[in-house]
């Protein structure tokens, strides 16, 4: 399972990532490497083992609907970079090939 | 863009429709932390480390949320899972403060249902693809562009008060054989899913506010074809109005494309209710670009089957059977049945009846006057302006003669304007029914003596000539009489 830079590109792309060639270059390995650790349990893993997404054999962990204090509207904004009516500022947001 | 005539279209395709429908929940709290849902608060001031995404914050599931989805679903005869999870939707976008949207992915909790509409006396079977559970995500506000729209926009603002307040998601299969009445089948279905999910109390299911949202889905495919077409998905469709006139404007421009030799494209396009018209939007990212895998941080969700057996036995009357019930104990013809779901004021129809008003009186008012006020005007019947407590304190002045029917519409048009209740607005405009004699009967003395020649005809028995005479004390009266008590007062002195 070798991992293209063109794929790397597009994962970091989907991330809005902006990566240079030789980022991609030397990325597209070391995050193989990660890929073929996680493909050594498709190994040992077999058509009688479930896949698992959870070390917990439980299910069903509910909360009743009852409203919390939620934080004050400065404790949320504290950390923000940028703050404008109480709210969260952000960036012009650009589309698909904008 | 021009577009082709709708019945030209019809006669060439198959519309194919399909509906994804997102329903806020009305629980207290949002749906993994005890942060409020209540609408229109402070900005950023419902919000926790949880629903902010701030690292090590644990979600934990609402359980009155994953009660809702499950009756819902029952509802809608939809078979529940076993065994299920949360799946995380990645994406980067700002109005999610953790870059990704709790959802569900491939092992939705309800699944494989169906419901049935009626349109024009058609009943039109829709299938249940599914409905799953996720979350709301923030407010986005879009500084600086000439139309508050993202395009041009400077900057952005967030308010993350609804991001993590319950939300679920139905989606229809594609619906098929529904002809020239797709944007009235999609209408119907829209409608009967509001009535359904008011009647097991589960969301506010107010459109203008978005705690019911729809996005419509349509192609077209050659008549005969069995091959689905490209389908277009259009957002912003924000009542039931413009349910069905946005699928109409896109199955006329989808066609006027194809008759042009043109290819439609599968785009997210965007409907604009002034306008009338849809346009292109965001390009849609294909579904493997959100790189969705289990959620870690939620344990699955296994329903007992007996949770799930008692939940069934909390459900409504099914929609159908309501109405088959409703209608026979309000006798109404096949005819008045088809107006009521038409103008969809089954539900008015019912609170106005609960109100006091008789089921004749209530129909004839939300059926007719004010479904054609609230037609004319562009706005869902239920937010004309008149509650149908007021509707049926309108039909009780008209029974104790205080007013006409005529003057009754005069008092509709002041509590529409927000004058205050119907009693209230007699009162200000001074609607009430004149039934001082002494007035009435100069009034009626008056018109006798200008016309001897009609009062003549009506000493020698010509009994419908009177009607001129009435016509004229009610000129006189402005409106504000009985008509029944002019005529007796006329023939009092002429019979």
């Amino acid at each position: 399972m070798a991992l293209t830079t063109a794929e790397v590109a597009r994962l970091a792309a989907l991330a809005r990532i902006e990566l240079s060639e030789d980022e991609l270059a030397r990325l597209a390995p070391q995050l193989e490497v990660i890929l073929e650790s996680v493909a050594q349990v498709t190994e040992v893993a077999g058509d009688d083992v479930a896949p698992m997404s959870h070390p917990l054999p439980l299910t069903n962990v509910f909360r009743a609907d009852e409203v919390r204090p939620s934080l004050a509207a400065e404790q949320v904004l504290a950390a923000a970079p940028a703050v404008e009516d109480e709210r969260f500022r952000v960036p012009r947001i650009l589309g698909e090939g904008q | 863009m021009s577009l082709k005539p709708y019945e030209e279209v019809l006669e060439a395709y198959d519309p194919a429709l399909g509906l994804e429908v997102h329903v806020e929940l009305n629980t207290a709290s949002k749906m993994f932390c005890g942060c409020s849902t209540e609408f229109g608060a402070a900005p950023n001031t419902h919000t926790c480390p949880v629903c902010l995404g701030l690292p090590g914050a644990l979600p934990v599931v609402n359980a009155k949320a994953v009660e809702s989805v499950i009756r819902i679903g029952l509802a809608l005869n939809c078979s529940i899972a076993t065994w299920c999870r949360f799946a995380r939707k990645n994406y980067f976008y700002p109005d999610m403060p953790k870059n990704f949207q709790t959802s569900q992915y491939d092992e939705p909790i309800c699944f494989d249902g169906w419901t049935e509409v009626e349109v024009d006396g058609v009943t039109y079977r829709v299938e249940i693809e599914r409905v799953h559970m996720e979350e709301d995500a923030g407010k986005l506000t879009h500084i600086g562009g000439s139309t508050g729209r993202i395009q041009g926009a400077d900057h952005s603002l967030l308010d993350y008060n609804r991001a993590g307040v319950p939300l679920m998601e139905i989606v229809t299969k594609p619906v098929l054989g529904t002809g020239a009445a797709a944007p009235k089948v999609a209408r119907a279905y829209m409608t009967q899913l509001r009535e359904l999910l008011r009647a097991l109390g589960v969301s506010d299911v107010r459109m203008e506010q978005g705690s019911l949202r729809c996005d419509a889905n349509v192609s077209l495919a050659p008549k005969g074809s069995d091959v689905l077409g490209t389908r277009t998905e259009t957002k912003n469709v924000n009542s039931l109005r413009s349910v069905e006139r946005a699928l109409t404007y896109e199955i006329q421009r989808q066609g006027e494309v194809l008759a042009a030799g043109g290819r439609v494209l599968q785009e997210t396009r965007h409907w604009h209710e002034d306008a009338g018209h849809t346009s292109p939007g965001r390009s849609k990212e294909q579904a493997e670009d959100y790189r969705y895998f289990p959620e870690p941080d939620l344990v699955p969700i296994a329903p007992a089957a007996e949770w799930v057996e008692e939940l069934r036995g909390t459900l409504p009357e099914p929609p159908a059977q309501r109405r088959r019930r409703l209608v026979a104990e309000w006798g109404f013809t096949e005819l008045e049945l088809r107006d009521v779901i038409g103008s969809g004021s089954l539900d008015l129809i019912a609170d106005t009846v609960d109100a006091g008003a008789s089921p004749a009186a209530a129909r004839k008012w939300w059926s007719g006057d004010l479904a054609r006020r609230a037609n004319a005007a562009g706005v869902e019947l239920e937010e004309i302006g008149i509650t149908p407590a007021q509707v049926a304190e309108l039909q009780s002045l008209i029974e104790d003669g205080t007013i006409n029917d005529k003057l009754a519409r005069q008092v509709i048009d002041g509590v529409l304007a927000g004058e205050g209740s119907p009693a209230e607005v007699v009162e200000a405009r001074g609607l009430a029914v004149v039934s001082d004699d002494g007035a009435l009967a100069e009034a009626v003395d008056a018109a006798i003596a200008a016309n001897p020649e009609v009062a003549d005809r009506i000493r020698g028995g010509k009994v419908q000539a009177a009607g001129a005479l009435i016509g004229q004390v009610m000129k006189a009266m402005r409106g504000q009489a009985d008509a029944a008590r002019v005529r007796e007062l006329i023939m009092e002195r002429l019979g």
